[in-house]
């Protein structure tokens, strides 16, 4: 890009720097095409704690196989640090390290300057190397999230902040976040006896918050745990298109939803079947849904009741009709009403909100 | 005080600078000789004009680095942390609310291992909002494993800069470091300052290294895993390892920074200023010793043997050496810019340090006086100095004196 500015008082145009943006290549990873092309070597092995059937330690997983092993992952508070990274018996087979609960975008700032400014020194050998940031919903939807946004304006560093949303501060033994769903049993949002509906907030809308507020952000996505091979390869490219990207993944938590590990699996897809949990990535500013949800929206694949999903869940134990009947009338409205279905949650026309008495 | 003159045939050698600036001009100086990799900024005042220098020396192309402007400090400090791990040079700073904004960074810092270098504009903490000099920021981190050092005047100040990336920096510390200047006094305040030649300064200070602590792919570690009960205790007493060597580090440094640059400091710990035949001595630190001095000469015409000395390096606190120096004296005087609500004797924190460092150091137990004084940018005047000597004074006569006072309150 060339910036050329306009000197009034030379009266001439003077270029005064040939580029914006300084962009360092990638590593430019290519998708796997297919299961039997991922490579068998992995990067987060053995050492974790975490519960059995834990979808945050299974994209752990996947995002280390993805990156492979030029890459340096920071990892923020929360289970996936606390129940995953002991001192003596780290899983880790990357550099890894711990960062503060809301520092995952300033931290992958950190890291990648720090990379740049050495190669560019010649103080570190130059090579591209993939810089993530992981943090779960807490660190990132609520605490982190302005720092978040700050590193996603930053053009010129290659990163990655991969947010893992267990739908609660789950290490800390299961509290309502930012993201939580409607109505869950948490345990600052248990049930009472006046009270059936303690956790009254809509979950946040993180991938599109970021999308639509960092306008120069080339990759936003959401993915899921139960579609590996997918989670991997957006999360490839991800890491290979430059500039600082986000993801977005639901990952079913059986402590703190409260369901049999066997389910965990099921549960993954059945968030995407039913609307709630919609799969897309925009790349460049182009939208485009994936797998099951760009079936819904275009009308090949009728949405499950949420009830399927619900009734599946302890957290949601304590529903009674009218709940589920609202749960599926907001998700209703996200598919029918909004202006980029599933995505945006701007509509044509405001109506009423009406959530049943709590 | 520091000495300016330099041996003719060093001077003729490097091609030493004199410029008129200020102190944070002088400290951002420092870092464009140190070569600092990676800067972050965020505004606050008075600390923040350093930021502004440097924005202009890196558009000007006179330094390489990033540059980064955060979102708010704890992002800053965090943004520097992590780099320093991955083996960049680092600065950042702040003053009074947003170096406590930056608190978890600070706090976690000295584990990790981060010889972070920053710079502390002292700033009263709000409520109320209130620009000028309280030393309580920087001191919000004394406990915490830091280096704090405050310095005086502009040319301390690049100086110590170049000491501090030298001690954090060395292996056998590898912790934060925090130089502290006191608002509008010395950030604002310009004086004659020599500038060393970037030759001597490479020379004297080599690239960071962490060596085996690198966060690279080609040192594959984990940082900092979760450790709990098993070992967090064996890991607290890495960095009171750290204090232990801290003073000889310091010492060391200081005397290469003399033979390399012909400018010495003497002891790095405190300053002494007419102490050699005083009876009594006031005890401060940062730039209320301009002041100060001036007060002792004055006093010293009337007759009255007062003495003046400056503490530069707060942690490590060189207990020993501040004990022994003091035991000389009838009575001490403790000049706090600082407050301790509820601390023992209700005095301030460097009255208390001294105090205990002359229960266990010192062989004779003056009395040490200590007097709260200049808080939120108030002068320290002359005025104030003779009253606060007065005081001293009586107490070196027998006569009891409160052990804390406010001086220079209204009312
Ligand atoms: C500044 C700060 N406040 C609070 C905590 C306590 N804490 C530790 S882990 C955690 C939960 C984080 O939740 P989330 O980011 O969703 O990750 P999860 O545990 O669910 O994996 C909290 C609140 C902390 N570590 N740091
Ligand atoms: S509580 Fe949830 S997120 Fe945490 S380890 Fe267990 S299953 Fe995983
Ligand atoms: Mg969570």
């Amino acid at each position: 890009m060339c910036h050329a500015t306009h000197d009034l008082k030379a009266g001439k145009e003077n270029i005064m720097s040939t580029t914006f943006v300084d962009e360092k290549p990638t590593q430019n990873l290519e998708a796997f095409k297919g299961v039997k092309k991922v490579p068998h070597e992995e990067y987060y092995t053995s050492g974790h704690r975490t519960c059995q059937a834990c979808e945050s330690a299974q994209i752990m997983k996947l995002m280390a196989k993805a990156a492979g092993p030029r890459t340096i992952v920071l990892g923020a508070t929360g289970c996936m640090y606390v129940a995953n990274t002991s001192y003596y018996s780290t899983p880790w087979g990357v550099p890894w390290m711990h960062t503060q609960l809301g520092s995952a975008g300033s931290g992958a700032l950190g890291v990648a300057a720090a990379l740049r400014v050495q190669m560019r020194k010649g103080a570190m050998k130059d090579e591209p190397i993939n810089v993530i940031a992981f943090c779960g919903d807490g660190g990132g939807a609520d605490m982190g999230l302005n720092a978040i946004s700050a590193t996603l304006t930053h053009p010129d560093y290659n990163l990655l902040i991969l947010m893992y949303d267990n739908e609660s501060y789950a290490n800390t033994d299961i509290q309502i976040s930012g993201t939580s769903p409607y109505g869950a049993n948490t345990s600052f949002s248990t049930p009472g006896k006046v009270k059936r509906i303690m956790h009254h907030r809509w979950k946040k809308n993180v991938a599109p918050l970021m999308i639509a507020g960092h306008p120069t952000c080339k990759y936003v996505g959401t993915i899921s745990t139960s579609y590996p091979l997918q989670a991997m390869n957006n999360i490839r490219k991800a890491l290979s298109i430059g500039g600082p990207t986000f993801i977005h993944c639901l990952n079913p938590c059986p402590k703190g939803w409260d369901f049999d590990p066997v389910l965990s699996f099921e549960l993954g897809e059945l968030a995407v079947n039913t609307g709630i949990w919609p799969l897309y990535e925009v790349e460049n500013g182009n939208l485009h849904l994936y797998g099951k949800t760009k079936d819904i929206a275009n009308g090949r694949f009728k949405r499950l009741p949420v009830r399927d999903y619900l009734l599946k869940q302890g957290r949601f134990a304590h529903f009674v009709e009218d709940d589920i009947e609202y749960f599926q009338s907001k998700i209703d409205e996200m598919w029918t009403k909004w202006l980029v279905p599933g995505v945006i949650p701007l509509q044509k026309e405001v109506e009423a909100d009406d959530p049943p008495a709590r | 005080m520091a000495t300016t003159t330099l041996p003719v045939e060093v001077e003729k050698k490097i091609h030493e600078q004199e410029a008129l600036i200020t102190g944070a001009e002088a400290i951002a100086i420092a870092c464009k000789l140190a070569n600092v990799d990676v800067v972050t900024a965020y505004p606050i005042r008075p600390y923040d004009t350093v930021m502004q220098y440097i924005s202009q020396l890196v558009a000007d192309g006179e330094m390489d680095c990033e540059y980064i402007v955060a979102e708010g400090e704890h992002s800053q400090f965090e943004i520097v942390k992590h780099a320093s791990i991955c083996g960049a040079r680092v600065f950042c700073g702040s003053s009074g609310v947003g170096w406590m904004y930056a608190m978890e960074a600070l706090t976690v810092s000295p584990a990790l291992r981060v010889p972070m270098v920053c710079m502390v504009g002292n700033r009263a903490l709000d409520d109320p909002g209130a620009f000028g000099v309280e030393h309580n920021d920087a001191l919000a981190v004394r406990d915490l494993g830091w280096l704090l050092t405050w310095v005086d005047n502009a040319q301390e100040a690049l100086d110590t800069a170049l000491i501090a990336y030298r001690v954090a920096e060395d292996r056998r510390m590898l912790v934060p470091l925090a130089i502290s200047c006191d608002g509008a006094f010395l950030t604002h305040s310009q004086a004659l300052v020599r500038i060393p030649a970037a030759e001597q300064v490479k020379q004297f200070l080599p690239r960071y290294d962490r060596g085996d602590l690198l966060l690279h792919p080609d040192n594959v570690i984990s940082v900092a895993p979760q450790a709990n009960e098993d070992w967090v205790m064996e890991i607290r007493r890495q960095n009171y390892a750290v204090t232990e060597r801290a003073c000889s580090v310091i010492r060391e440094v200081y005397a290469d920074f003399g033979r390399t640059f012909g400018r010495k400091y003497g002891n790095p710990f405190f300053e002494e200023y007419l102490t050699e035949d005083a009876e009594v001595v006031l005890l401060g630190m940062g730039t209320l010793s301009t002041r100060v001095r001036v007060a002792v000469r004055k006093l010293r015409e009337q007759g009255k043997k007062v003495g003046f000395v400056r503490l530069r390096w707060f942690r490590p606190f060189a207990g020993p050496e501040i004990a022994k120096c003091l035991e000389r004296f009838k009575a001490v005087g403790v000049i706090d810019r600082d407050f301790s609500f509820g601390s023992p004797n209700l005095s301030g924190v460097v009255a208390t340090e001294v105090r205990s460092a002359m229960y266990t150091g010192a062989s004779t137990r003056p009395p040490v006086l200590g007097f709260i004084c200049g808080l939120g940018g108030r002068e320290v005047t002359v005025h104030d100095v003779e009253k606060m000597t007065d005081i001293v004074f009586e107490a070196a006569k027998g006569v009891t004196q409160p052990l804390t006072q406010w001086i220079g309150l209204r009312g």
